[in-house]
């Protein structure tokens, strides 16, 4: 079969390693960046449903994608009742995701296999920084008044400072919905680089929440402000919206990320969150990122999950690859 | 390879879908099939067998028998003899039947898209997801037709034994598309599928067994071009419907000429995929995707020509040649491709030579950088840009995934450049503004405009083309009407001559001063370009008139005239009314003098003329009031989107009129075609001449704007012929003698005009179930679905 698809010649069956982009840098706010977007609900609705029909991934294709999502994920938990106790679980996961005996059986015990990252709040960062100790794995906090972002930009800013000091390398902002909801484009340019600014070194991924987002017309603008505002990374969803990351609407980021590389070069990393649970759906969002972004986007420095109980269904997937026959939840180590 | 390779190059590797189950029925008729005759396996009489291939691969698949005219012969007779029982047991009866083959599909859904996708190369992606829910779909459409033929076709019924022939690019889509509407309307089938793709349908064979569907009602016939002329030309075939090459449908039009075979066909296209510079870019990209790429562009409404708003152009190119470098091109049973093999070597060969003729003539072309596979009939996505529309690759047909672009500058210019073409399948608008969108659809000649989207199809839609791209439609309401015959039509009669009652004189006389009787042309009395005229007299040798002798340039100058002035066509539906009841106003003002004219043409009686009169004032009230009443519908289309099939006028038409009622014959011909917004060019029975000559003083005093309608005077002889291959006459209608019906229908297929012809057969104009109704105004318009896509 391998003789009967179409070959690459270029970069696609080259080993690639991680690339090295230039971080994103605010730039000055330009209306002409995303004035002209229009974007066809329909139709994107049409090429979101029609695209992972059009590429399947299987047998041990599916496994080498499988354990890239995980190197992709960040692995979150956000709740009332976060303790100490379940962060270090939480950590200790992100840093064994998979049984050592399952990785070994696909060939991949000395690859260094880990999640993306773990993300919490902010009051749990100590802990998990405690627990990560000497791992690498970075500590993603989310802030700005996380889930709802209804506090003035001073707290923002502060809790920012705050989270960065405390260790957090990676900040998951959320914007203020009202901004967009009205079209104040400039003022969300503003609080967005104010953001930007106060992460100092830490990456920042600009959370847009476009279940609250009216249009996919309006999620395109917003995606752009927040990239010329500085984001490293544009995300989705809290996870808290009654709506949270669809292909469809990851499809309209996605192409403006495109756009504006190819307005500034800059090249900007895509976060979906929330309601991602299953392999299948790791594996769909892969192929959209593949797609529609390339390569560079397949690697954790431009390409993150937002999610907490997809690992479980990864572990089941890798398990049945490896022995054939369908796996039990209990079977792998709890986060 | 090794996971940790795969990690690292992430690449797709290959999932390729099972074809244990299609295998299993090749294998279950030992890969070689007989022809499905009454409802039985038959070996053909021709006793040769014919291989098909798997395109991906050059596998053999199976020996297909290639049925001759005695096979045909049976073929036939079984349907022939299965008619009466499959119509006498009714729609309910026949709806069953119906449901449980729409379920039968669904069970062996799989099975039927793998064998797909093997036979035809196409991806098994769009066999599964698209071509067999769709005919599934057509099915269960029509089964609700099948039982609502009684209250919602009502004055129609089956026209009988049906010969169908399919081709290789949706065989099983063409096939639901082909069978579905004619069982439902209680026809029987003989059904003809292309030679490179003819399994499905012998799966679908399989089916009719199974359901117990009654011998002989469906019967498939395997062959070549051979076996499809064998079914054209049977005597006992009341009706062809063909989908296929513009070429074949002209043949086919020629070799059903002057038969009385009805006939749809849906033939070739070079559909335009207009871009105006305020549409969503990266959804265009997609949407040309699917316009070309879709079934390796062997699609006969294939977005094939991007016309592409100037300031935009650079833009979707770049994105255009971008999206080339992420597609996958393999074997159709893989489910990671977008596109699958050519079906044949030698359609890749011409879709090669069209290619190399675009690069020859300058043509810009882009193709991707990866390599197809060696094995099997491939090719690669191709965009050509910088294309003028007199290129060899603008303006025929490629039928493979080729690309033309080329650009526009202002709306006007689009309309133009996507008119420029013979063809009239399909169109596609992209644009957010539903302002342009609505304008730009009615002014683009295509059976099917598509906004903001491309290739979307359902059975609750009518689908087909304008001019070369064939007549008729299918799916829909209106797709029915090529599987039923007006019950009507059995009052039509073959009469010799109006027996003239002893020819006793009217003995009216002629004004005093001397009439001079023009043609009317454009809005202008004029003389005929030869200069000559025709002798006019009634049957009782009373002198009538001199009127002019039209001649061929005299038929050019009205089709010009009636090109020249579109006003007519675009008026609205009470403007049309208004001008309509204005001429039955003035008509009536001048009762006495009609009358009496009437009764000089025709001697009749005073009280015959009269009734003519008075009946032909009140058709004209009947046409008038229909005139913004009879309007188009929105589908219960599948899809999230508003499907609007509105009736179209034709064009300009050419009406010919009948021989008897020299009033009523006139109006109840003319009066539709106008109705409906066509622009007519009328040529009056030449006995009646000077009654038709005296109407353009009415029509003259009734706001009828210049071109609409033009009056020509002449012998038939001379000038149905040169209307009938006139090429920018859109349809033609001749209710005369079967001579010149036959040669109407023979040469209307230079540019494939609309015809309705009689065939020697008058009707009864005093009869409101002959003299008028929708079927007049179906006659006189064709449906144009729009697609509008919703959601924000």
């Amino acid at each position: 079969m391998g003789k009967n698809i179409s070959k690459a010649k270029s970069v696609e069956t080259m080993v690639r390693v991680t690339s090295h982009h230039v971080r994103n840098e605010p730039i000055p706010f330009n209306t002409a960046f995303f004035d002209q977007i229009q974007i066809n609900k329909s139709a994107v609705d049409r090429r979101a449903s029609t695209l992972t029909k059009r590429r399947s991934v299987k047998k041990e294709y599916q496994a080498a994608w499988l354990l890239k999502a995980i190197t992709c994920m960040d692995l979150t938990t956000l709740a009332g009742d976060d303790t100490k106790g379940n962060v270090m679980r939480l950590c200790a996961k992100a840093k064994n995701p998979v049984r050592k005996d399952i990785l070994s059986a696909l060939g991949m015990a000395d690859a260094g296999i880990t999640t993306g990252a773990v993300c919490v709040y902010h009051n749990l960062i100590p802990f998990a920084k405690e627990a990560l100790d000497g791992s690498h794995i970075p500590i993603a906090a989310v802030s700005t008044g996380f889930p709802a972002g209804q506090i003035t930009l001073e707290q923002k800013l502060k809790e920012i400072d705050m989270s960065v000091k405390a260790g957090a390398t990676e900040i998951d902002i959320v914007i203020s919905r009202a901004l967009v909801l009205q079209s104040k484009w400039e003022e969300l340019y503003e609080e967005i680089k104010a953001c930007r600014i106060a992460c100092g070194q830490a990456h920042m991924k600009t959370i847009l929440a476009t279940g609250e987002i009216p249009t996919y017309t309006k999620v395109a603008k917003a995606s752009m402000v927040a990239m010329m505002a500085g984001s490293d990374f544009i995300k989705t969803s809290t996870g808290k919206e009654a709506v949270n990351a669809t292909l469809p609407v990851s499809l309209v980021m996605l192409r403006a990320i495109r756009e504006y590389q190819q307005l500034t070069g800059y090249k900007v990393g895509f976060k979906p969150a929330g309601g991602i649970a299953k392999a299948k759906d790791a594996l769909a969002w892969l192929i959209l990122m593949k797609e529609e972004l390339g390569m560079d986007w397949l690697q954790p420095d431009l390409f993150r999950f937002g999610a907490s109980s997809l690992l479980g269904d990864i572990e089941r997937q890798l398990e049945h690859f490896v022995t054939g026959a369908y796996s039990a939840s209990y079977r792998h180590p709890m986060a | 390879m090794k996971i940790k390779e795969i990690f690292q190059t992430m690449d797709y590797g290959t999932a390729p879908e099972s074809n244990k189950e299609a295998v299993q029925f090749l294998e279950k008729y030992n890969r070689k099939f007989g022809l499905f005759i009454d409802g039985k396996w038959v070996d053909p009489q021709s006793k040769t067998y014919f291989f098909s291939e798997n395109p991906s691969n050059q596998d053999f698949l199976a020996e297909i028998a290639d049925g001759n005219k005695t096979d045909v012969d049976h073929a036939v007779e079984a349907a022939k003899k299965a008619l009466p029982g499959w119509v006498k047991m009714g729609g309910h009866q026949r709806a069953r039947y119906l449901y449980a083959l729409a379920r039968q599909i669904q069970k062996h859904a799989r099975v039927l898209s793998v064998l797909e996708s093997m036979d035809n190369g196409k991806p098994i992606r769009e066999t599964r997801d698209i071509d067999i829910p769709l005919v599934a779909r057509h099915f269960y459409h029509h089964a609700g037709w099948a039982q609502l033929m009684d209250s919602e076709m009502k004055d129609y019924q089956e026209i009988g034994v049906v010969g169908q022939i399919i081709p290789w690019n949706f065989p099983m889509l063409m096939l639901a598309w082909k069978i579905a509407p004619a069982l439902a309307m209680g026809n029987t089938v003989v059904l003809k599928p292309a030679e490179f793709t003819s399994l499905t349908a012998l799966y679908f064979a399989e089916l009719c067994q199974q359901i117990g569907l009654p011998k002989g009602v469906v019967n498939i016939v395997t062959g070549f071009g051979g076996t499809g002329a064998a079914l054209v030309d049977h005597p006992d075939v009341q009706k062809i419907a063909f989908t296929g090459s513009t070429e074949v449908g002209k043949i086919i039009r020629k070799a059903t000429a002057g038969s009385g075979k009805k006939i749809s066909l849906e033939l070739g296209g070079k559909s335009p995929f207009i871009v105006f510079e305020d549409a969503d870019l990266d959804s265009v990209v997609e949407g040309v995707v699917d316009a070309i790429w879709f079934n390796q562009g062997q699609v006969c409404c294939a977005g094939s020509r991007l016309l592409v708003e100037e300031s935009v152009a650079e833009k979707l190119y770049e994105k255009l040649k971008h999206r080339i470098e992420t597609f996958r091109v393999g074997d159709s049973l893989d489910k990671s491709i977008d596109m699958g093999a050519i079906v044949s070597k030698g359609q890749l060969k011409v879709i090669k030579d069209l290619v190399q003729e675009g690069i020859d003539e300058g043509n810009t072309i882009w193709q991707p950088t990866w390599e197809c596979p060696e094995n099997g009939c491939f090719f690669p996505p191709t965009v050509f840009t910088d294309v003028s529309p007199a290129a060899k690759i603008a303006q025929e047909e490629i039928f493979g995934p080729v690309l033309v672009a080329m650009t526009f500058r202002s709306h006007t210019e689009a309309v133009k450049l996507a008119n420029n073409t013979r063809y009239g399948l399909a169109a596609s608008i992209w644009t957010e503004n539903i302002n342009l969108a609505l304008d730009i659809a009615p002014q683009i000649k295509a059976g099917t405009v598509w906004v903001n989207c491309t290739n979307v199809f359902d059975a609750a839609s009518g689908f087909g083309g304008y001019r070369e791209s064939g007549y008729g439609r299918e799916g829909g309401k209106e797709g029915l009407f090529e599987y039923v015959k007006p019950k009507a039509d059995k009052q039509l009669v073959v009469v010799a001559d109006d027996p003239k009652s002893k020819n006793k004189p009217s003995g009216i006389k002629p004004p005093s001063i001397d009439i001079t009787y023009k043609m009317y042309i454009g809005g202008k009395q004029v003389r005929p370009d030869g200069g000559n005229s025709i002798v006019l007299y009634n049957a009782a040798g009373e002198y009538l008139g001199d009127v002019p002798k039209g001649s061929r340039k005299d038929v050019r100058d009205a089709v010009e005239a009636a090109h020249a002035n579109k006003s007519w066509a675009n008026m609205t539906g009470h403007a049309k009314a208004q001008v309509l009841y204005y001429i039955a106003e003035n008509l009536q003002k001048r009762e006495d003098e009609w009358v009496s004219r009437i009764q000089q043409v025709s001697l009749l009686s005073k009280e015959k003329a009269q009734s003519e009169f008075d009946k032909g004032i009140e058709r004209i009230f009947y046409y008038a009031a229909k005139a913004d009443k009879y309007d188009g519908m929105v589908h219960h289309t599948v899809q999230k989107n508003v499907t609007l099939a509105m009736p179209e006028p034709i064009g300009v038409m050419a009406v010919v009129c009948p021989e008897n009622s020299p009033f009523l014959g006139f109006i109840s011909t003319l009066f539709p075609a106008l109705t409906m917004g066509n622009h007519v060019v009328c040529v009056p029975a030449e006995k009646f001449t000077t009654l038709a000559l005296d109407f353009y003083q009415i029509l003259e005093t009734s706001d009828m704007p210049a071109g609409a309608m033009n009056i020509l005077s002449g012998f038939h002889e001379d000038l149905v012929p040169e209307l009938a291959k006139h090429m920018d006459v859109d349809g033609i209608w001749y209710f005369g003698n079967a001579g010149l019906s036959s040669k109407t229908e023979e040469l209307s297929v230079g540019n494939l005009k609309r015809t309705w012809v009689a065939y020697g057969k008058s009707r009864d104009w005093f009869e409101n179930s002959l003299g008028q109704g929708d079927e007049f105004l179906r006659q006189a318009s064709h449906i144009k679905n729009i697609w509008i896509p919703y959601g924000a």
